[in-house]
């Protein structure tokens, strides 16, 4: 991003404990990070995994939505998911500026997104099988998105801080756009209705692992709290989103798929039944039902886009060349 | 294969407040980059208008001499109008 000359300059920063004590000095003053800064090697890698991550999950986040723009059912719904797949694709491109701060490039991004090297969130390998899984989708995994990505508004690293602030102002929309899907269903007939609780019994543990392993079983988190690169645990912010959701879905006479969820009075939320991390892993290790076809869906579009790209930097060159030419004139 | 360039955007909010960086962009030339920025930063009315600049062209101090740079400044209290004392008497000033 500013001044390329200088990234990087700061990975030949020796970490002294003295130069360690201040970084951390800085963070917990709430002092924002800024990518030229000298930072702990560790800080920058776990930030260009984390906001590379992130980018590829906006991007392939796409896929499942984008199945179903040629048959959204009317034109409102249609200009509406046209939008929100947009957004996402944009939540995509801020994120990969930021992480392009750090020093690391697009092309290696999308090389490790499209070798499989990278991984993205695994709730995008699951599949869109009816239109309801579109209004689902907006409602829960956008508003597990949200959850998520709040604190992230003041994480320390400036340009991710300012990236989420940025994501998070078009997030809102589209939740709301999902929930009003769901609303619509849910209110119809009864095989809407049919078809709205089978997109939630689908959806739901699915969305509640978007927040991660619990605490207990999480590596990375004590760390990327001291870094303030996390501010809440997976659990908190999977305690907050159940708590948010419930009464959503008992409003429009929807059954959360948990027969264990009950009210616990003493913490004031919600008691939730076992989740299934053996499927949580499969799906992040790559066997989801749909991670071959979205990988290929994304080298596809990389590969048939070859031309275009080609084609804009030969142009480019021609028209450098030409002024040049004329000015030589 | 080439790289496709990177540029820096800059977007004025409306008329009567300066540019401001919003983030960055990958565009083979200058129309391109232009066309790319309008459409990832200004998709709800964030602008009346954009400026782009290849990041490889934007000369930046060196944050190691940040101190050196910018600290001196603190010290001089002088600059600064509280620095003066003027009775109350005087008025407003
Ligand atoms: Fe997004
Ligand atoms: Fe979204």
């Amino acid at each position: 991003m500013y001044s390329q000359g200088l990234i990087g300059a700061d990975s030949r920063t020796e970490e002294t404990p003295e130069f360690l004590e201040r970084f951390q000095a800085r963070i917990d003053a709430e002092e924002k990070i800024e990518p030229n800064d000298a930072m702990p090697e560790g800080y920058r890698r776990t930030l260009v995994r984390q906001i590379g991550q992130h980018a590829h999950s906006e991007i392939v986040g796409m896929l499942p939505e984008g199945n179903w723009i040629t048959r959204a059912p009317s034109l409102r719904r249609k200009a509406a998911l046209l939008a929100k797949v947009q957004d996402e694709g944009g939540h995509g491109l801020y994120l990969y500026s930021a992480a392009e701060t750090l020093g690391v490039s697009r092309e290696q991004m999308t090389e490790e997104l499209l070798s499989g090297k990278a991984k993205y969130s695994s709730i995008f390998n699951y599949p869109t099988l009816s239109w309801a899984d579109i209004g689902i989708i907006g409602w829960l995994v956008d508003g597990a998105a949200i959850m998520n990505q709040i604190p992230l508004c003041r994480c320390s690293f400036g340009p991710y801080a300012r990236a989420m602030i940025r994501v998070c102002k078009e997030e809102s929309f589209h939740q709301r756009q999902g929930y009003e899907i769901v609303m619509t269903l849910a209110r119809g007939t009864d095989a809407q209705r049919e078809m709205v609780q089978d997109a939630l019994n689908r959806w739901w543990w699915p969305s509640i692992m978007m927040f991660g392993p619990h605490d207990s079983d999480s590596q990375h988190s004590d760390q990327n709290m001291a870094w303030k690169i996390k501010r809440f645990s997976n659990d908190e912010l999977r305690q907050k989103f159940i708590d948010a959701t419930v009464p959503q879905a008992e409003y429009l006479g929807l059954t959360i798929p948990d027969p264990d969820l009950t009210w616990n009075e003493e913490k004031g939320g919600y008691d939730h039944g076992p989740i299934d991390w053996d499927e949580f892993w499969r799906v992040v290790k790559g066997h989801g039902p749909m991670a071959r076809d979205r990988i290929k869906a994304r080298r596809k579009a990389w590969d048939d886009g070859a031309w275009v790209r080609e084609a804009a930097l030969a142009h480019a060159e021609k028209r450098r060349a030409r002024k040049q030419t004329m000015a030589a004139e | 294969m080439a790289e496709t360039p990177l540029w820096e955007v800059f977007i004025r909010p409306r008329n009567g407040l300066s540019h401001k960086h919003v983030g960055s962009i990958h565009a083979a030339d200058e129309v391109l980059a232009v066309q790319a920025a309008r459409d990832v930063y200004t998709r709800r009315g964030e602008g009346t208008s954009i400026w782009v600049v290849r990041s490889a062209d934007i000369v930046a101090s060196d944050p190691d001499q940040a101190a050196e740079n910018f600290e001196p400044t603190a010290g001089k209290v002088y600059r600064h109008p509280t620095f003066y004392e003027i009775p109350e008497e005087v008025g407003h000033m």
